[in-house]
């Protein structure tokens, strides 16, 4: 049993891996496709196409909005219906291309085909150049443009890159299916970011509660004559391991400053679907614009939990009907994993890169329980990963006590929801939390915009 | 016995004496001196400390107010025009009389209007709500029904009701200290000019989505029609991103925009009779063709 794992806090959440038997599906094409704006952390992408225009499946359709930001490239081939606020997943109004599809042609040099490609480009720039020409964002979760994340500022250098297999959230297996069925192409899209990074050391963490994963990454370590530039990293499983932070603590021992980076460290944390997008990008030319979702829930029978290849930017409700529609007893649906994901409320919403899992829950697990009062019995303090005090900023946030909120780090809280998890007097904790933490990241990039002046 | 107790005295009241002369020397030498005014304006104030004149309070307020040249930063809603002049009394100045206001909702999303879509079964509050999702209904910019500005309003002025579970506004408890204004996510609240007699026209409704959308999401929602902006003889309306807003220092309560507005969006409050829509439109038809 492996030992490694982050030294402060987390929960153990049953895994609920319901999913992880079912292979990879391709979904066919829906008539119409919806292409999001902001698919990504930072400014919107500018649509470069008008209503009538024709696109091709890879072809570019909006421009980075920003230093952060992201090109953003049609899924599918067919003619622009139209460029106009749409609403998406929590049902806020955002700009869309909507795509009405005909056939299926890619943009030319594309290489669609398996076969591996693994020798590695020797020009940095110009990978760096392709990354994010490629609009690959961070598929971890927080859809960070990788080309930024890659390239640390000056008199800073990466020691280590992580590789983030470890999908602590329960019911997603969208990584874990890649990692089992497409581990070369993995490793390739790491070494990739290796020598980009400067030839750094290379460790893939993966949870000891996939053991399949850990020995077939393993195993294409050595075919692909890899075993000096990286290793696979067995952590023990607890919640949040996958967190940026968290897995730099449980891997290289280092602890990220409050308000730091992870290169402060010497650390580069990238997820294993990222790693596997940059391989497409670089070696087979082609653009973000597929993804793996789960499909999953404990009210769905073993035959209807899927993992799907899907072509970011196909209405949720799309996916929905192709895995058979809502099952009984599901009173939930949220786009993501159980402890970060959100709702959804607007089934009618289109996925976006981020988009890693469709999850039923059910009423057992959903519900609310009512709170009572605190106890001051400081398991959320033990939980909180970051070492912060839930139970203190609660309250703080109560009386919307802003300098004392700073000064007790709330804007160190990752929002993992591991305080609300393990609080007996079951207090909305992470709500209150969360809305404090906006209020004071307001406040700090207020005071930062004040100094530049 | 007796010696002792005349010691007690004694060493206590000599004691007493020189602690007051220390006393009554350092209160000489480190006096603050204080503007006598602010005092005077301080008890001119309500007291309520509500903030609603954007002080931390009636003493900062006070304090501000004697430091500033002119009054014309310095408002206190909840007096209202009569504390002022007060105020204005104290620092021996004159002030221009303000109209009074009071907060409206711009919303009318009620339940029959505006059908839900979903459930939320989280913490009820407005804010906690607003960063989740988009509310219950179609309708991104409606009323979240959560009660912020009810638990916002120190003067009982606000309160929910059931059955349209909107909030409502008392006016005869309203001070427009604007609280509720700054407590609602969506920014429903509005201060609007009382108006004469209290009568006021306004547009009910901050959709900004297109027509269609608008009107799919709630029934008595704007809907960027232009009805009103083409009807409003007084260029008192303002049409932006399919909403319509009415500036009420250039309405003059004609009612025509109320009568015109297909979605009932438009809401007129405390006029004597109702509107009798049809003569109103007649009226308008008229004047359209004498034009012509």
């Amino acid at each position: 049993m492996s030992k490694i794992t982050f030294s402060r806090g987390g929960v153990h959440p049953h895994d609920n891996k319901l999913a992880r038997e079912c292979r990879i599906e391709v979904l066919p094409l829906p008539p119409v496709m919806y292409v999001s704006m902001a698919q990504h952390l930072g400014a919107p992408a500018k649509p470069i196409v008008a209503p009538g225009d024709f696109v091709k499946a890879g072809q570019v359709i909006a421009e980075p909005g920003g230093f952060i930001s992201a090109f953003v490239h049609s899924p599918v081939s067919g003619t622009v219906k139209s460029v106009a606020p749409r609403k998406d997943l929590a049902g806020n109004p955002v700009m869309h291309v909507e795509i009405a599809v005909e056939g299926d042609v890619w943009m030319d040099g594309i290489d669609l085909s398996d076969t591996l490609v693994t020798a590695l480009p020797e020009d940095r720039d110009a990978v760096l150049a392709k990354i994010k020409e490629c609009g690959i964002v961070g598929l971890g979760g927080a859809t960070f443009p990788t080309h930024v994340k890659l390239a640390p500022p000056p008199g800073k250098t990466a020691e280590c890159l992580i590789i983030n297999g470890t999908e602590c959230e329960p019911f997603l297996t969208s990584d874990y299916r890649i990692m089992v069925e497409r581990p070369r192409e993995i490793l390739v899209g790491a070494a990739i970011m290796q020598n980009v990074l400067g030839g750094c050391r290379c460790v893939i963490g993966i949870e000891e509660n996939k053991p399949e994963a850990i020995a077939i990454m393993k195993k294409a370590i050595k075919e692909l004559g890899y075993e000096k530039r990286m290793k696979v990293a067995v952590l023990k499983k607890r919640y949040p391991q996958g967190g940026e932070k968290q897995l730099i603590d449980a891997v290289m021992r280092r602890q990220v400053r409050s308000g730091g980076l992870p290169i402060d460290v010497g650390a580069v944390v990238q997820n294993a679907g990222t790693a596997l997008a940059v391989y497409e990008a670089v070696q087979k030319n082609k653009p973000l614009v597929t993804n793996v979702l789960t499909v999953t829930g404990k009210s769905l029978p073993e035959s209807r939990q899927h993992n799907y290849l899907f072509r970011i930017g196909m209405p949720l409700s799309y996916i929905i009907e192709q895995a058979g529609g809502a099952p009984e007893g599901a009173v939930k649906l949220v786009s993501g994993g159980p402890m970060m994901g959100k709702a959804v409320s607007n089934p009618d919403a289109a996925t976006v890169k981020g988009s890693s899992s469709l999850l039923y829950l059910d009423a057992a697990d959903t519900m609310r329980k009512s709170a009572s009062s605190c106890i001051r019995c400081g398991r959320c303090a033990d939980a909180c990963p970051m070492g912060l005090e839930p139970f203190l900023l609660n309250r703080l946030a109560k009386v919307s006590d802003m300098d004392g909120l700073e000064a007790n780090a709330v804007q160190d809280c990752i929002e993992c929801g591991c305080c609300l998890y393990s609080c007996p007097a079951n207090i909305p904790l992470l709500d209150n939390i969360r809305v404090a933490k906006g209020q004071v990241l307001g406040i700090i990039r207020a005071r930062a915009a004040a100094k530049k002046q | 016995m007796t010696s002792v107790i005349v010691w007690t005295i004694v060493i206590l009241s000599c004691l007493g004496l020189i602690l007051a002369i220390i006393l009554f020397l350092v209160a000489k030498k480190f006096k603050v001196e204080e503007d006598p005014r602010i005092d005077e304006i301080e008890k001119a104030l309500p007291g309520a400390n509500c903030g609603g004149c954007g002080y931390a309070g009636c003493r900062a307020f006070a304090s501000s107010a004697v430091a500033a040249p002119n009054l014309d930063a310095h408002f206190c809603p909840v007096g209202g025009n009569e504390v002022m002049k007060k105020v204005a009394a104290v620092l021996g100045i004159e002030i221009a009389e303000k109209a009074p206001q009071i907060a409206v909702l711009r919303c009318n999303g009620s339940c029959t209007n505006r059908p839900r879509t979903n459930v939320y079964d989280g913490l009820q509050s407005c804010r906690v709500k607003a960063q989740l999702y988009s509310g219950d209904t179609l309708c991104p910019y409606g009323c979240l029904g959560c009660g912020d500005c009810v638990a916002a309003c120190q003067f009982g002025a606000i309160s929910m009701n059931p059955e349209t579970l909107l909030p409502e506004i008392d006016e005869t408890k309203c001070t427009a200290c604007g609280a509720c204004v700054r407590a609602c996510p969506r920014k429903l609240l509005e201060l609007r000019a009382k108006g004469p007699r209290g009568m006021r026209e306004y547009v009910a409704c901050s959709n900004r989505d297109k027509g269609p959308d608008a009107r799919k999401a709630c029934k008595a929602s704007c809907i960027g029609c232009g009805m009103c902006f083409k009807t409003c003889t007084h260029g008192a309306i303002v049409l932006e991103n399919n909403l319509a807003y009415i500036d009420f220092s250039k309405c003059k309560l004609c009612r025509e925009c109320e009568a015109v507005c297909p979605t009932g969006a438009i809401h007129g409050v405390n006029f004597p009779k109702e509107l009798d829509k049809a003569a109103v439109k007649e009226r308008i038809a008229k004047r359209k063709e004498a034009e012509k």
